[in-house]
């Protein structure tokens, strides 16, 4: 699940880079930092990505899932940090709204 | 398709219901909710039965506006209740409901439409405030912070989603005759109206005017404004 989930971002990230006009060095995978020191996006496109991811758990789950935060912002706790973090809270969040559905 | 989508909430009456007909008229898909099913029957009208504040039928709803539209042009915010009671005499209970209806409510609807209209780089956001915020209106202290808290909500979302261009505004009525007012007696209605510039009760057709206004293409400057009726 987490690893789907981790291709899912890289896919949403690419998309967002290139509808943005902003240069990928190398390859994205789930230590790859989104914002912060060294991170990829800036705040408006963290935004954007993790509504696109959103959307792309929505299509392929049919669960809606809002993956709001308390820490989003935290360099050092946010669920946003890396690729790999917010696969990880991705999957627990998805997993809570499909118990929430099927119970 | 080329008609605009308009979501209204709070759509089975009074100005809510007036606003689903007005636009309907002008070849809108409007989609509508309510606590209540509704009798509001047309070719291009959709309604959910749900709450406002509730997290998970927002979910649902607007998972399935992106499935049957793909996109939201318009949010008009409307879904209210108030509360006419001293704030001695109002319970916590009470002071809960009024908050989750008319803010959280409005924070929900206009959190996860703005995700709907980012992806169009459009949308315009209505929320719903009252006349009784600048007039300090005394009775009513539970319904008058929560509508203060839209005015601020209102302000700060117009600077946060400027950039996907969406823009946040709100409209101020005074009083309507609608349900929301029944339970006021006649001579508080009156002492409001009286301190108007413009002194009668609003109508329908005024409400729309602004909602109107803010709706425009045109109205793309305009953002983080909270307009009154009435002159107060």
């Amino acid at each position: 699940m987490s690893e789907d989930l981790t291709q899912m971002i890289i896919a949403a990230t690419r998309d967002l880079a290139a509808e943005q006009g902003v240069e990928i060095d190398g390859t994205l995978d789930a230590n790859t930092r989104l914002f912060g020191e060294g991170g990829l996006l800036d705040s408006m496109a963290l935004v954007s990505l993790v509504i696109a991811v959103e959307q792309a758990l929505e299509e392929k789950y049919e669960v809606g899932v809002a993956l709001a935060d308390e820490k989003a912002l935290s360099q050092r706790s946010s669920p946003y940090r890396t690729i790999g973090t917010l696969a990880a809270y991705a999957a627990q969040e998805l997993a809570t709204r499909r118990k929430g559905k099927s119970g | 398709m080329a008609e605009p989508v308009t979501l209204i909430t709070g759509a089975r009456k009074g100005i809510g219901r007036h606003l689903a007909e007005h636009y309907l008229a002008q070849g809108h898909r409007v989609i509508g909710c309510s606590r209540e099913a509704t009798d509001l029957a047309h070719a291009h009208y959709r309604h959910a039965t749900i709450d406002v504040a509730d997290e998970a039928g927002a979910m649902a709803l607007f998972a399935s506006l992106r499935k049957e539209y793909g996109r939201l042009d318009h949010l008009i915010n409307n879904a209210g209740i108030a509360s006419m009671n001293h704030s001695l005499l109002t319970p916590i209970d009470t002071v809960r409901r009024v908050m989750e209806t008319n803010l959280t409510g409005t924070f929900l609807f206009a959190r996860e439409a703005a995700k709907v209209m980012q992806r169009a780089k459009f949308g315009r956001i209505v929320n719903f405030t009252t006349v009784a915020v600048p007039l300090r209106l005394e009775g009513e202290a539970a319904y008058v912070a929560s509508k203060a808290a839209v005015e601020a909500l209102t302000r700060v979302m117009a600077r946060e989603l400027a950039d996907f261009g969406i823009t946040v505004n709100a409209v101020g009525p005074v009083p309507v005759q609608t349900d929301l007012i029944r339970a006021v007696p006649q001579e508080k209605i009156a002492g409001l109206v009286a301190r108007q510039a413009i002194k009668r009760l609003g109508t329908f057709a005024d409400v729309a005017n602004v909602v109107d206004f803010f709706l425009r293409r045109e109205s793309g400057f305009v953002t983080g404004q909270v307009l009154y009726l009435g002159g107060v």
